[in-house]
């Protein structure tokens, strides 16, 4: 346990002064929620509350169902075939599976950032400038224009793409593409922003720029981020959920989980034995 | 049953060589102790193309010579005074010896030398057969011979079999191309002796169609301006496309986006059964019951409307091509990631925004080709013009009156006794010409569309 504690508590990211995460109040709950594809089940009764204005990290190893809980969230399900969601979410305390809820704004709230990135077939600045259009955040060019350079600069993707904003999304690298993705998403300014595997084709520096972008948009915003990399948990979330097999082994604090987890399974895992 | 011997024979030589290359390869490569370069099954192979390719130019240089070698030998039957005979009556003489030796029937009484004749040619027939046959199988086995001396370990036998496959597959598209080039060449000659009559300029840019009849040519040619043609098949096949386009999209989109798979399951099959039913019935359709039904509207509403009229022909037509863009398009659309309508669902777009924005531009160069490939079909569709549209090559803007097409035209001039020596009937050559430089042009257009979108998205 003490090793443990060495190697990932000088990278645990404080909350701020003073405060703990039970002082932030719970954006997202969910309530034994369990996810069918066909006859197979991928999550079993998972439960958890997902604090406002922090970063909560799942972890777990392949397959063990964290997509599906995240797409659960913003009901990206709902397109599977065959998929069925039973259980019960809540954004602040509004049921997300209600039949009045409309799943439309419900996705404009919650933006997503998914596993494989998926540029549209248009050109860089069409791609960010798309959520900002449909939505009618911006009247014209110029507003348009500004959002699409802010967003592609905080994703950390303006200065290799500002002479060619108008060349397909489609022709940049994976990990532009992520960036690129990441950029689409916070155009529309979400409240709660999932991210799933965001980092996973980025060098270090890229990678460094988007937790930076995690961190600052943690101020305003709720943050749900899966990853495969335990020091990225332990950096940039404050609340850290282990899945396993398709269900919630353990939740916490971050520095809770990671320095010192109350199931062998958690430890295992984070140490590297399973997964 | 020659036949069928024969095929037996290639058939054997084939799995002979195919079993002598594999075992072979096997045998040489375990003693000298060496690494085959290839699997045995591409020296089998190998060996069997070796073998083959001989024994069928034998055979294919019989099939070339031997009809005039037969007739040759019975014209050396037949007596001087037959013999010298000419034309038909030389050829009859030639058939009714061929009848008798194939054992089938002939009218009147045989002539003894006729007899005789056909017994020499059942003799001759047996031996040249004999002799084709032993030389397939002489050459077969001679290479066969050949080819187990080639076989060493270091023999790229699978790279020449991947050669011998790319020769095939060539020669098949080759197929394609020269029938292509065939049938152009032949419009061609053919319009090229029409344009001896009917001076091009004349033709093209007349506005008036009164080819005359043939029998009653002497030298009166008659009028062939093809612009009032050219008119009725676009005036037809735009109100074909504005029935079908809009109709076409919306069912593929439903299909596609909304539908459950249960509706789908049941709504696609009948809509491809549309697609399956004869264009003659769709003829009856638009006849018996849309004319008629178009007309009484028109007359409800105080509008003249011939019940045979571009506009009942180009609404059948229209709902023939339905099937066609809906089924081609909500194949398009489903090819379209499932993962690119989920980024802009999942950044709250509406389902329809999603179509609009992503999923149509995605698809439309395959949409453009589905569109382009429907006019095709509506400019060379004939059966439902002939019933439907009223025959009357006058130059009209209404569509509400008769009017008619180049394909119903080369019908009419094709229909009857036409010996291909007048323009009334060698007209159908350069219409079927313009057709398919028409045809052609709207390819090249959707190729090249496709291509520069292609270009700006991938
Ligand atoms: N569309 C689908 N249809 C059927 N089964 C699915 C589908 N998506 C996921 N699954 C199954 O659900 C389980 C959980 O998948 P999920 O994608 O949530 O895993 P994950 O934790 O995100 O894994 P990874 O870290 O590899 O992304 C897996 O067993 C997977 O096979
Ligand atoms: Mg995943």
């Amino acid at each position: 346990m003490d090793m443990m504690a060495g190697k990932f508590a000088a990278n645990v990211t404080p909350l701020e002064e003073g405060m703990s995460l039970s002082d932030h109040p719970i954006r997202l709950e969910a309530r034994d929620v369990c996810v069918h594809y066909g006859a197979k089940q991928a999550l079993y009764d998972v439960s958890i509350d997902i604090p406002d204005r922090a970063v909560t990290a799942f972890i777990g190893p392949s397959g063990c169902g964290k997509s599906t809980f995240l797409r659960c969230i913003n009901r990206m399900n709902d397109t599977i075939e065959g998929a069925r969601v039973t259980g019960r979410i809540a954004l602040d305390g509004e049921d997300v599976y209600d039949r009045s809820l409309d799943v439309v704004e419900l996705r404009a709230r919650v933006g997503m950032v998914f596993q494989k990135p998926n540029p549209f077939p248009k050109s860089i600045f069409e791609n960010v400038a798309y959520g900002p259009k449909i939505h009618g955040m911006v009247r014209n060019k110029a507003e348009a224009e500004e959002v699409v350079v802010s967003s592609l600069k905080r994703a950390g993707l303006f200065e290799e793409v500002k002479d060619r904003l108008h060349e397909p999304g489609t022709g940049l690298s994976g990990g532009q593409q992520q960036r690129l993705c990441i950029a689409r998403a916070i155009a529309t300014r979400p409240e709660v922003l999932l991210m799933d595997e965001p980092c996973s084709a980025l060098d270090p520096i890229a990678t460094a720029i988007i937790e930076e972008l995690i961190d600052e948009l943690r101020e305003n915003f709720t943050i749900v981020i899966v990853t495969h990399s335990m020091q990225q948990a332990a950096r940039v979330s404050q609340k850290t959920a282990f899945f396993h097999l398709g269900k919630l082994i353990e939740e916490g604090d971050t520095a809770n989980i990671f320095t010192n987890p109350a199931k062998k399974q958690t430890q295992d895992y984070i140490m590297g034995r399973i997964g | 049953m020659t036949n069928l011997i024969i095929a037996a024979l290639l058939l054997f030589l084939l799995g002979l060589a195919y079993q002598q290359g594999w075992s072979r390869s096997q045998a040489v490569a375990t003693a000298t102790g060496t690494r085959l370069h290839s699997r045995p099954v591409y020296h089998g192979a190998l060996a069997a193309v070796w073998v083959l390719v001989p024994a069928v130019l034998v055979l294919g240089l019989w099939t070339a010579i031997g009809p005039d070698m037969t007739r040759n030998f019975i014209l050396s039957q037949l007596p001087p005074d037959i013999a010298a005979l000419e034309g038909n009556a030389l050829n009859s003489a030639v058939a009714r010896i061929m009848a008798l030796s194939s054992g089938s029937g002939v009218a009147g009484t045989v002539e003894p030398y006729e007899a005789a004749a056909a017994q020499a040619l059942d003799q001759f027939r047996l031996l040249s057969y004999l002799v084709v046959i032993g030389a397939a199988a002489g050459t077969g086995v001679l290479a066969l011979l050949l080819v187990r001396r080639r076989i060493v370990p270091r023999l790229r036998a699978r790279n020449e079999i991947e050669m011998v496959v790319r020769l095939a597959l060539l020669a098949c598209s080759a197929i394609a191309v020269l029938t292509t080039f065939g049938i152009v060449a032949s419009l061609f000659n053919e319009a090229i002796r029409f344009f001896t009559f009917v001076n091009p300029l004349d033709f093209f840019f007349g506005t008036v169609w009164n080819p005359g009849f043939a029998t009653t040519g002497t030298g009166a040619v008659g009028q062939y301006g093809i612009l009032p043609l050219l008119w009725g098949t676009v005036m037809v096949a735009a109100i074909a496309m504005l029935v079908a386009l809009p109709i076409g999209l919306m069912t593929a989109i439903y299909l596609s986006q909304y539908a459950s798979r249960r509706v789908r399951d049941v709504v696609k099959p009948i809509i491809e059964i549309l697609a399956g039913i004869p264009t003659i019935v769709y003829g009856f359709f638009a006849l018996v019951t849309v004319g008629p039904a178009l007309s009484g509207f028109g007359q409800a509403i105080g509008i003249d409307i011939r019940s045979t009229s571009a506009l009942t022909a180009g609404l059948v037509m229209g709902i023939m091509i339905i099937p066609f863009i809906s089924s081609l398009t909500d194949d398009i659309l489903r090819q379209v990631p499932i993962s690119l309508r989920d980024g802009s669902l999942g950044l709250g777009a509406t389902p329809s925004e999603t179509i609009r924005r992503v999923l149509l531009p995605a698809a439309l160069p395959g949409i453009v080709g589905a569109f382009l490939l429907a006019v095709s079909r509506a400019i060379g569709e004939t059966m439902i013009v002939v019933l439907a549209a009223g025959n009357s090559p006058v130059l009209r803007a209404n569509p509400a009156e008769p009017i008619s097409t180049v394909t119903v035209t080369i019908v009419n001039q094709l229909t009857g006794d036409s010996d291909f020596a007048g323009p009334q009937s060698l007209v159908a050559f350069a219409l079927g010409l313009t057709l398919f430089v028409m045809t052609l042009g709207l390819n090249v257009f959707a190729l090249y569309i496709v291509r520069r979108f292609r270009e700006q998205y991938e």
